[in-house]
């Protein structure tokens, strides 16, 4: 075995490469198989940091599908109902630079709304029930329908198809509970520099 | 003495507890009116069961707990319901919600109750309920329904019951005054406690070391108890000690983990002014309609604590005291470090009302502008939760709420300290405020986005089963059209065989056939088939026209009509075209 190494060195050179990449490859081969990753994860961590309106404003038919759209390289910047905040989660996530939000689809509304029937109008078309991608319109054709308001996320896709015009959106009413304190006003001196060793930030906010 | 351990930083604001401690307790006259929110605790709001108009009396039960986190409310005296209406709340937020209106008539009648003398004898679950009816809420200023901390899970063992009368809050002389002058119903109180939690090893009352009256009189009142196994404990006056996780820590040196309850290290802790308002409820069967609250403030000409029927307008209160609005610089409910400021005077006393603060404009002078961090590190030292103040403030800054549950805000017990000892005056603790109601709101929305998306996940899966259950009937139903076709032309072949064979059978049924052909006339079977292909074709054209109009996905249901109708219309030729051939032929 040796003298034959020895013998022709370049050709057992060659042969143990090609032993060797075999092994690895073997060896690459089985971990593609045994931990193949189910799906796109970017697509998911994406679709996570939507607001799941499924409203449809970004042009696409749902959260997901426009989370794939994200994941192809889309601008970031198309979803009204998660506004700046959802851009920024985006941006983060994908380590690009925010962009605001794109006009073209949409103003991001002050108050969360929910749809709200005027059941003493409703003729009971059932039409907004096809229309409700939560499922959150309950009621039967002939039959006054109401909306699940826990339910509802103010998607705007039920107020179209309504023949007598009976669908208000109107803003979420928040209780007491739900109340939170607002961060403070932040004074001038605090904005420009956090920390007071914050020269450089400083002199480039007053320059 | 018994050993007391040290928490971490902490604070020595100016005490300022005397200038309310000059008069004795006091009671005011009744308000004309009293306001009773519905939600005075943690928890759900109460349910109304009075209606405007009915007359109550001291004491009645007029809003029900709505489950188990939750509290009465009783009448506070006799009168009538003038209302149950929005008011302003006394809340940080300023906002209004539901209150009961009593308009007092002054006689202060009271209902009939339900006293027990000797209540020793009663059983574990009668006293709870007892206490749980009585509608306590922690009189601290928590305002946690008390029956639930005092049935904890069976799991647990209890072995130390803690009376929390630290009141480390500058200003706040309330439950001083409580355990000076009400010393026996504490002790007795304590021994309740005791008795619901199975006699725990040791049952301890803790008092800073600035209340010395206070903890004369209680040991006092211990004194007299035979076979007393209760004890005080006074330790050094420093905030925030009263904080029920810092009270446990010095008096028994365990931590509370992080996202645990005092239970899960086998204390429980209740405020001496909750314990009295449970011995009163368990021995005269009186729920909690009052209080002891310090008014207290330069803004007012008398100072002192009095004993005030809960729902009493703090503008009442005030206009009794000698208020000068002119002088105050804002008013506060609770202390100076916790406290929150009132909008209005405008609004009632509730169950966790410790203190009504009137302070002058040189007593508390508004905040000077905050400057920037200079790093001093003065609010880590400070932290009684071993927190790092400066690395939250930048986050909450930053809004970066992974970074902020990262450094553990949620441990923040929001006491101020930091805000207290920074020399840039920075208000951090309404940042931590603020950044936690972010978060909160930030878990919402998430819980509600999941619950969306399953939502949404399982229509689209509903959609595409019905889609692929319709698909599979038309193709049963064609299948089933095919074999009906095939059976009719073998029929129709067995006819034309029939008159060749010699079978009986066969010649019967070719009679039958006959005469079921002879029955209809040739010509009424044309005008038939002509008249169903003229609706098939007028039916085609219709969703055509329709088609045209649509728009989307109806376009494709109506394009599927079309489809329909045309086959329908090839179908009726067809048969037409059969017809006139065999009539024909």
């Amino acid at each position: 075995m040796i003298e034959l190494i020895i013998q022709y060195p370049v050709l057992a050179a060659l042969l143990a490469m090609v032993g060797l990449s075999l092994v690895f490859g073997a060896v690459l081969g089985f971990a593609a198989v045994k931990f193949k990753v189910e799906g796109d994860p970017i697509v998911e961590q994406i679709d996570s940091l939507l607001p799941q309106t499924q409203c449809g404003q970004c042009g696409h038919p749902g959260c997901k599908p426009y989370a794939e759209g994200i994941a192809n390289g889309e601008a970031i910047n198309k979803c009204p109902p998660g506004g700046q905040t959802t851009i920024n989660a985006i941006a983060d996530l994908l380590d690009v630079e925010a962009p605001t939000l794109d006009e073209e689809h949409g103003e991001e509304k002050d108050l969360p709304t929910v749809a709200y029937i005027r059941e003493d109008e409703c003729i009971g078309c059932t039409k907004c029930i096809q229309a409700c991608p939560m499922d959150a319109i309950l009621g039967a054709a002939k039959q006054m329908h109401t909306v699940i308001i826990d339910e509802c996320t103010g998607c705007d896709l039920c107020v179209e198809p309504c023949p007598v015009d009976c669908i208000d959106m109107l803003p979420l009413e928040s209780t007491l509970g739900e109340w939170k304190w607002s961060l403070p006003p932040r004074s001038e001196t605090l904005a420009l520099n956090i920390i007071a060793s914050d020269r450089k930030a400083h002199s480039e906010a007053s320059a | 003495m018994r050993k007391v351990w040290d928490i971490h930083g902490g604070v020595h604001p100016p005490e300022n507890k005397q200038q309310s401690m000059q008069q004795a307790l006091a009671s005011l006259p009744l308000a004309p009116e009293l306001v009773l929110p519905l939600n005075q605790h943690i928890g759900k709001p109460a349910i109304a069961i009075v209606a405007e108009g009915d007359t109550v009396l001291k004491g009645q039960l007029i809003a029900k707990a709505d489950g188990p986190i939750s509290a009465n409310i009783h009448a506070p005296t006799s009168g009538t319901v003038s209302g149950i209406e929005d008011r302003t709340l006394p809340h940080p937020s300023g906002g209004s919600g539901p209150c009961i209106v009593i308009s007092s008539d002054g006689k202060d009648t009271w209902a009939e109750l339900d006293a027990c003398e000797n209540y020793q004898t009663l059983d574990h679950n009668t006293l709870l309920e007892k206490i749980r009816s009585a509608g306590i809420a922690g009189m601290g200023g928590a305002g946690f329904p008390a029956a639930i901390k005092l049935n904890p899970r069976g799991n647990l063992k209890i072995d130390t019951l803690i009376l929390n009368g630290t009141e480390c809050e500058p200003y706040i002389t309330a439950d001083d005054t409580l355990m000076q002058t009400r010393a026996q119903e504490v002790v007795a109180g304590a021994q309740i406690l005791a008795q619901l939690l199975g006699n725990p090893k040791s049952i301890l009352i803790g008092i800073e070391d600035n209340k010395p009256e206070a903890i004369r009189s209680i040991s006092k009142a211990l004194s007299e108890v035979e076979n007393n196994p209760i004890e005080v404990v006074s330790f050094p006056t420093k905030y925030p000690s009263g904080g029920e996780k810092q009270l446990i820590q010095i008096l028994t040196g365990r931590e509370v983990p992080a996202g645990k309850l005092p239970a899960d290290v086998g204390v429980v802790c209740q405020n001496v002014g909750s314990t009295v308002a449970a011995y009163r409820a368990v021995r005269f069967g009186e729920p909690l309609i009052s209080r002891i609250t310090t008014v207290v403030g330069e803004a007012l000409e008398i100072q002192r604590n009095i004993e005030v029927p809960i729902g009493t307008p703090i503008g009442y209160i005030l206009e009794q005291h000698g208020f000068t609005a002119a002088n105050v610089s804002r008013l506060i409910m609770g202390g100076p470090m916790m406290g929150f400021a009132l909008n209005t005077a405008d609004v009632p006393v509730i169950k966790t009302t410790n203190c009504i603060l009137a302070p002058s404009r040189a007593e508390m002078p508004a905040p000077p502008p905050a400057q920037a961090c200079i790093r001093c590190g003065m609010c880590a030292e400070a932290c009684p939760a071993s927190l790092l103040p400066q690395q939250l403030f930048w986050y909450s800054m930053a809004e970066d709420l992974d970074k902020l549950e990262a450094h553990n805000i949620a441990d923040c017990i929001e006491c101020g300290a930091c805000s207290y000892v920074c020399p840039s005056n920075i208000p951090l603790v309404q940042f931590y405020r603020a950044s936690k109601g972010a978060m909160k709101q930030h878990a919402i929305d998430k819980e509600k986005s999941d619950r969306s998306r399953a939502r949404f996940e399982f229509r689209q899966q509903r959609i595409e089963k019905a889609e692929v259950e319709k698909e599979a009937k038309r193709a049963a139903r064609k299948v089933a059209a095919e074999a009906a076709k095939a059976k009719l032309a073998a029929k129709q072949a067995s006819e034309g065989d029939s008159p060749k064979t010699d079978d009986t059978a066969d010649v019967v049924a070719a009679a039958i056939a006959k005469a079921k052909t002879q029955d209809i006339s040739p010509e009424v079977q044309l005008a038939k088939l002509e008249r169903a292909l003229s609706s098939a074709s007028s039916r085609l054209d219709r969703t055509l026209a329709r088609a045209e109009e649509a728009e989307g996905e109806k376009k494709d249901a109506i394009l599927a009509r079309v489809k329909d109708a045309e086959l329908k219309v090839s179908d009726a030729k067809n048969k037409l075209a059969e017809f006139q051939a065999r009539e024909n032929g």
